[in-house]
């Protein structure tokens, strides 16, 4: 029988109203790398705050190296070299990339810090790592992909033995993703442990040896990743079979309604498009290309410094959110916790905020009114929660997005911008968006969408600009549609 | 639909409300076996008396505490109304009602200032109203001269001194005060966006809200409570006080929190105000009446303020 690393037994965490893991039991196996999987609100989450002693379990035990305890802590899992990769990043922007590698530690003298010996350290755990990270930039000026390199980077420098990664290509480009796996592989092959959490299928398929599926708070299935097919893994992880990936929509392409020209603001210029009702547009680009920026200065976040919006033919003026809302267009932006929800804010809150003021009479907000309007917003879109006055913070990434989304369904948007809408959403959820989305572009919507997942911007796109640092580099049709096409232009590779 | 479940979630929240009330009734219990004078309806009415102008401000720095700000100039707002209502009912010989609706006027304005100053160059409200408690501190000086404002008509006296029945007519002006500020808080769309921009402003600003706005709106409503508060202070003791509301700040912050209003924004009810106040009206009552000292009432209000931001606290973590 082989040794395992770390052994959680028959784990029961419970919060009111739900049992997020449910006499789970896993065991990791030293130097492998095992993905979990399974839709938000499964119990993976749950599971890494468990193993790093972020929470207590109700019952069970812990197994490190032979070693049993009855929960952790996190003092006690970061002494047994388990480190965690949260999708938030732990770094002090503030400070350089070397400081935040050895906080904690005492490097130096009793009373001196010596910054030289840091920086010669965190060199070469980067040249080890084959990363290009000047250890004296500043946090803040990296991108957030250097930033997850130097979350790494920061855990190999504790001796790292378990390593858990929660959804870490969530903000990557493909050729970061790259570099990111090839990390993986490089630290496996040194005897670390990983815990993988991810969505992609691609990836996990890559980099996993074993696989463990897990099912509203239960533990499905272990495999070696070669004994089980996508098919198969996908119908354990949703419980129901998914035919196709991305539904099919009826062409209903109808009449121009935004027109957008020579926009120009920080992070990208001239930018021109039309957009017709009844359309999905995808805006293609590696990461910092100038996608999230248009798609701010479209819906007034930030500031326009020259170019004009048209909205069914008539100019108009966005200067801000406001303006943009008021001509019927909506952002879901790509900050789910920050920007999209109010996570200290009930369900209810958060939905009628952008509409509380029209469903109210003499500044009295009609109750009545409200809840019908959440009430179908609950059904049209499946949200799971027991009572509206559940606060958003309490729900899982792919309610939360839900609760976005009927926010603007619940207004009158005509011109709808998703901006990474299925980013570390599970399967289940995703296939929600996709269906909502096409029924929306059927009423005669019109949609924009930035995605950074290649095969979900092919499948659901009519249309895709590519953009490339700031400028446009060409629009695609669908009959055009190859991943190779787009790279290329998101690169700049001229044939 | 289930409610059980989302009562659980609340039991945080409860817990602390009852804790609270706890305390204010057990002063209560404590107060009432120390001294036979304590446990009197006329008792009880001072108490309410006292505390009216208290609540009424901390009503106006909830607004802006709930809106994910904070005021200390207010108690330079309560003395700048109080020199300038005296002036005007006195100097220019206005009668009581003009008189207060410009008090009320220069309260209102100067939130307003408030608001503008901090939306308008992103200053932190705690740095941006410092300097205009300052300021207005100062001008209440320069406008009379550092000098106490006396001979108020007859007719203002009621404010502070009057009573409907045995009711005093502060405590019928704070009853309706707060009986309008959770009516607006709790039903109205200008509550909720409170609530939406002190608990994330940016999410807020990005649902088309015009967060600016809401912010200044929550200063002005301050100013103008700040001016109530300054109005009846003035004629309870019937005078313009260039000095009337030194210090008043920390009083109210003190009964906010103690009472549970988040300073970190987007929480806080009108009941947890009507705690706080009374605890701590409660308190300076039933300790002048016990005899002890008003410095020993001051190391009793800041070890109820302590323990009450770490009951939060200690809560806070266990939570996680």
């Amino acid at each position: 029988m082989e040794q395992y690393i770390l052994e959680l037994k028959k784990i029961t965490k419970k919060y009111p109203g739900v049992t997020a893991l449910d006499q789970v039991s896993l065991g990791l196996k030293k130097g492998e790398v095992h993905a979990l999987m399974g839709e938000n609100g499964a119990g993976k989450s749950t599971m890494i705050k468990v193993i790093s002693g972020a929470i207590t379990p109700d019952e069970g035990e812990i197994v490190v190296e032979g070693e049993a305890y009855a929960h952790m802590t996190p003092a006690l899992s970061k002494k047994l070299g388990i480190e965690v990769i949260y999708q938030e990043f732990n770094l002090l922007p503030n400070l350089s990339v070397a400081e935040n590698m050895f906080m904690g530690e005492r490097v130096g003298g009793k009373i001196l810090a010596d910054f030289g010996q840091m920086e010669r350290r965190a060199a070469e755990v980067f040249e080890r790592m084959k990363i290009d990270i000047n250890p004296k930039t500043l946090v803040r000026d990296l991108s957030v992909a250097y930033m997850q390199m130097v979350e790494i980077a920061k855990s190999i420098v504790k001796n790292v033995k378990i390593l858990i990664m929660d959804e870490p290509t969530a903000p990557l480009t493909s050729d970061e993703v790259d570099i990111l796996l090839e990390l993986v592989e490089k630290l496996k092959q040194d005897g670390v442990t990983i815990v993988y959490v991810s969505h992609r299928m691609d990836e996990i398929y890559r980099v996993a040896d074993r696989l463990s599926v897990f099912r509203d708070g239960k533990w499905i299935s272990t495999n070696l990743v070669e004994e089980i097919s996508r098919h198969d893994l996908v119908c354990e992880m949703v419980g129901r079979e998914i035919t196709e990936t991305y539904p099919e929509r009826r062409k209903c392409k109808g009449e121009t309604i935004l027109e957008v020209r020579n926009l120009t603001g920080k992070g990208a210029k001239n930018i021109s498009f039309d957009l017709k009702k009844g359309e999905i547009l995808g805006l293609a680009g590696l990461v910092g290309a100038g996608r999230t920026e248009t798609a701010r200065m479209i819906f007034g976040a930030d500031p326009i410094e020259s170019g004009s919006i048209f909205m069914k033919g008539k100019e108009i003026t966005i200067k801000s959110p406001r303006d943009a809302v008021k001509n019927g267009i909506c952002l879901v932006p790509e900050d789910r916790k920050q920007h999209g929800v109010i996570l200290s804010l009930s369900i209810r809150d958060n939905i009628t905020l952008p509409i509380v003021k029209a469903i109210s009479k003499l500044g009295i907000v009609d109750r009545k009114r409200e809840d019908g309007i959440l009430e179908q917003q609950k059904d049209d879109l499946r949200i799971k929660t027991p009572s509206f006055s559940q606060k958003a913070g309490n729900l899982s990434g792919g309610n939360q997005q839900k609760v976005v989304l009927s926010k603007w369904l619940a207004s009158d948007a005509q011109v709808l911008i998703f901006d990474e809408p299925t980013r570390g959403i599970d399967v289940g959820a995703k296939q929600e968006i996709y269906f909502l989305m096409n029924r929306l572009v059927e009423a005669g919507k019109a949609i924009i969408m930035i995605s950074s997942e290649m095969e979900e911007l092919i499948g659901m796109s009519d249309r895709i600009i590519v953009l490339y640092e700031g400028e446009q580099k060409g629009e695609i049709e669908k009959e055009q549609f190859s991943q190779e096409l787009i790279m290329e232009r998101a690169s700049n590779i001229v044939r | 639909m289930n409610t059980k479940a989302s009562t659980k979630i609340n039991a945080r929240a409860v817990i602390r409300e009852s804790a609270v009330f706890l305390v204010l009734l057990v002063i209560i219990v404590m107060f009432s076996c120390l001294s036979p004078q304590f446990f009197k309806f006329s008792n009880f009415v001072t108490i309410l008396r006292q505390v009216s102008i208290l609540a009424i401000v901390s009503v106006g720095m909830t607004v802006v505490l709930i809106s994910g700000g904070i005021d200390l100039s207010v108690g330079s707002i309560v003395s700048v109304v109080s020199v300038l209502t005296s002036m005007a009912a006195v100097n220019l010989g206005l009668p009581a009602g003009a008189a207060i609706i410009t008090g009320l006027l220069i309260g209102m304005l100067m939130g307003l200032l408030n608001g503008t100053l901090i939306t308008a160059t992103g200053m932190p409200p705690m740095i941006g109203t410092l300097a205009t408690q300052i300021a207005f501190r100062g001008l209440g000086f320069i406008v009379c001269d550092g000098a106490s404002i006396y001979h108020l008509p007859e007719s203002f006296k009621v404010f502070g001194q009057g009573y409907a029945g045995p009711i005093p007519v502060p405590v019928i002006i704070m009853a309706v005060v707060l009986l309008l500020s959770a009516f607006v808080l709790g039903k109205t769309y200008i509550g909720r966006h409170f609530y939406a921009v002190g608990s994330n402003a940016e999410a807020a600003r990005l649902c088309g809200l015009d967060t600016k706005r809401i912010q200044i709106l929550a200063y002005t409503v301050c100013g103008f409570l700040s001016a109530v508060g300054g109005i009846i202070m003035t004629s309870r003791v019937n005078s313009g006080q260039p000095k009337a509301g030194d210090g008043y700040e920390m009083d109210v912050l003190t009964a906010c929190v103690v009472g549970g209003i988040s300073i970190n924004g987007g929480e806080g009810k009108v009941r947890h105000i009507i705690v706080g106040v009374l605890i701590i009206g409660v308190l300076s009552n039933g300790l002048t009446i016990v005899g002890v000292n008003e410095y020993w009432q001051q190391v009793a209000k800041g070890i109820i303020l302590a323990a009450a931001v770490a009951f939060d606290s200690i809560q806070k973590k266990n939570k996680a």
